[in-house]
């Protein structure tokens, strides 16, 4: 019995280690265009990006003309399962066996940390999408690095401003215990107490947790009256509705530091109306980007999320500038990314800064009420637009050893 | 104000109560797996996945049919179960004569698949499930709000726990249980259905799983992978309690709920590992577990 029950733990942990799957990858010649995506495919982040991403890619190469420089573009996409040695042996395995010449990085701060760094080795360009950590463009920054869609300085910029001057002035956050939740909870820190608000305490929940209602007391407990979510995806979703049904929403205000539209749908209007939140596209914004929205729904079933929109953004953007370098020499289009004005359906004159930050226009939100929404996938009213630079914070706060100071 | 070890009574009291409710999901999972390790000494990694189903059930029979909270406490047992049947008859009976091992590589493998075709067809972020009208609304008990839901949990998962150990315990269906699991061919002998039995039991076990689906439902999200993490620890539990214990099942889970509801407040990051924690301990100086015989 006993040798029995140490056999199944151990062969169990075996099974867990080897359940690693890749999906292939195509050879291709080096002059051509071929792009990446490698994302969270099948766990807790796979409706942030995911399948919907590989989706406005390839959406992105049709509109384009599905060929650059003369030769058919090329894309591959793969899942890291949240585990940063898979996306960045990927990401190498690609760059030196496939002619990958662009990268998506998808959700999963950890996993774009890794990728970063072999972006710089390997001088592949690597648009990091769907992760929210600045660090990828401050101490982590690297010549070939783009961080697109949002930051967790924009975040913290839109929500916890926003929130302040409403009158939460006292702040309890609940964060996930991870680099993402850290840095996050930090951001966010810094606004609040700039704006004039305290923080009266923290708590660091582990990646993975079920049931939050215990942390939920605590903050109950704490005397405060706001709750900072510096979680995401399950996490955040599970905490919300824990709020809920604790009557903690009636006490505190909860506040997402981030959320996207597919948590809002999976949550449901009754469950999260009123609740602020920053994000750096909505389908509803103005006419390109409803075309947009439409075009997607039509192709998937759902509204993208903007991460899903800065795929699409990022490929085009991308191939344009490949366009007006005559080259995928990462160097010259690079230096064309950098030179760029960009504006499409996701930004009005982004552009790409020393660091890697692409600065756009940022949108505070507040959640509708069910009886507010008027159609399907009708969930925000926008509070407040953050132009780019408040919501991205000056290039000199940035501590990225790029920026000539 | 009242302090326990410097954290005031109060904040101490919500904790334990809500460790009460995780403690009640860990038996009732627990026990199913007990259950099924017991008579057919198959490690059931498969257990998560029909956890999951059975909330996916409930969401579907409301959707589907219309057909609320309380009548998917019933269906959906019995269709998860059903299921389990299913499962016991066309592939987990081959494996009987060989080592363990090949029923956890193959319910390890059942689970993923069946994970991940959910995932294929609902997506990652979970459905909601609505927490039924008769239960809405909270107690207030003075030190901290309980949900009513949440106390409609522990009141169902005890009784269940204790219908089944009566059953196993005390009745003649049990016994004979009891003595297939110590001698299969002797019980055999005595003109006993034996195989009938096994499947049956693994149907039931794979029931409590799904009826524990359906009592999360309204708590979590209904999500193809809100069995995978809970899973892991249940495992553990069952490991703590003792490997095939009824009895010992039961008492680990909840006492590991109040274990980890405490952690929750003395050093939160280790909610999650402080269970795996004890496990080691517990294996290191017990290693039958704490009710386990050798």
């Amino acid at each position: 019995m006993k040798k029995l029950t140490l056999e199944m733990m151990l062969s169990a942990a075996v099974v867990a280690l080897g359940a690693l799957a890749f999906n292939g990858g195509a050879q291709a010649a080096s002059d051509q265009v071929v792009i990446g995506d490698i994302d969270d495919m099948s766990a807790v982040y796979a409706d942030v990006i995911g399948q919907g991403g590989v989706e406005a890619v390839k959406m992105a190469i049709e509109d384009f003309g599905g060929s650059a420089l003369g030769k058919p573009i090329t894309f591959l996409s793969a899942d890291h399962q949240n585990k940063p040695d898979i996306g960045a042996s990927k990401y190498r395995e690609w760059a030196d066996q496939s002619g990958l010449t662009m990268l998506l990085g998808g959700s999963n701060t950890g996993v774009s940390l890794a990728m970063a760094k072999v972006a710089a080795e390997k001088k592949v360009p690597f648009f990091a999408v769907g992760a929210a950590g600045s660090s990828l463009t401050n101490k982590d920054c690297t010549a070939y690095t783009v961080h697109y869609s949002y930051d967790t300085t924009s975040l913290a910029n839109g929500t916890a401003s926003a929130m302040v001057q409403n009158g939460g002035k006292k702040w309890f956050f609940l964060t996930a215990d991870y680099a993402f939740g850290t840095q996050l909870q930090e951001a966010a820190t810094k606004v609040v107490e700039k704006s004039g608000g305290t923080v009266v305490g923290s708590v660091r929940v582990p990646l993975g947790t079920t049931d939050f209602s215990s942390f939920l007391l605590q903050a109950q407990g704490s005397g405060g009256d706001v709750v900072g979510l510096a979680n995401a995806g399950a996490d955040f979703v599970n905490s919300l509705k824990s709020a809920n049904e604790f009557g903690i929403s009636a006490t505190m205000k909860p506040a997402a530091l981030l959320a996207f539209i597919s948590d809002i749908h999976a949550l449901g209007l009754n469950t999260a109306k009123g609740l602020y939140l920053t994000t750096g596209w909505y389908w509803d914004l103005n006419d390109t980007t409803r075309a947009f929205g439409k075009r997607y729904f039509a192709n998937t079933g759902k509204m993208p999320t903007m991460n899903q929109a800065g795929y699409y953004s990022a490929t085009l953007t991308y191939l344009n500038a490949v366009k007006a370098a005559g080259t995928t020499d990462s160097d010259k289009v690079m230096a064309e990314l950098h030179k760029a004005k960009i504006n499409d359906m996701f930004a009005k004159d982004g552009y790409i800064r020393e660091d890697g930050v692409m600065v756009h226009e940022m949108y505070v939100m507040q959640v509708k009420s069910p009886e507010e929404s008027k159609a399907p996938w009708d969930y925000y009213k926008l509070v407040k637009t953050l132009p780019g630079e408040e919501a991205f914070g000056p290039l000199s706060d940035s501590t990225c050893p790029l920026v000539k100071k | 104000m009242t302090t326990i070890f410097g954290y005031p009574l109060p904040v101490v009291l919500g904790q334990l109560v809500l460790g009460f409710v995780n403690g009640s999901f860990y038996a009732l999972l627990s026990l199913g797996l007990a259950v099924i390790f017991g008579l057919l000494r198959v490690v059931n990694f498969a257990h998560g996945a029909f956890y999951m189903l059975g909330g996916f059930a409930a969401h579907l029979l409301l959707i589907w049919f219309g057909i609320n909270y309380w009548g998917a406490l019933i269906l959906s047992p019995l269709i998860v179960g059903a299921l389990g049947v299913v499962v016991e008859r066309a592939l987990l009976r081959h494996l009987y004569k060989l080592d363990p091992l090949y029923g956890l590589l193959l319910t390890f493998g059942l689970a993923m698949m069946i994970e991940g075709f959910m995932q294929q067809q609902f997506g990652s972020s979970g459905i909601t499930y609505p927490v039924p009208a008769a239960l809405t609304g909270f107690y207030k008990l003075g030190f901290m709000v309980l949900p009513i839901y949440r106390a409609w949990v522990i009141l169902a998962s005890l009784t269940v726990c204790f219908l089944a150990w009566v059953l196993i315990e005390k009745t003649k269906l049990g016994a004979t249980l009891r003595a297939a699991t110590e001698n299969a061919s002797l019980t055999q002998a005595f003109g006993i259905n034996v195989p009938v039995m096994v499947t049956l039991t693994y149907g039931a076990g794979v029931a409590l799983a799904a009826l524990a689906g359906v009592l999360a439902a309204p708590i979590t999200q209904v999500s193809p992978h809100m069995g995978t993490s809970l899973v892991v620890v249940v495992f553990a539990v069952v490991v703590i309690g003792g490997m095939g214990s009824i009895f010992g099942s039961i008492i680990s889970g909840l006492m590991l709920g109040f274990v980890e509801g405490l952690t929750k407040v003395v050093y939160p990051e280790a909610s999650t590992t402080v269970i795996f924690v004890i496990m080691a301990i517990v294996l290191l100086i017990r290693p039958t577990g704490l009710f386990g015989r050798d």
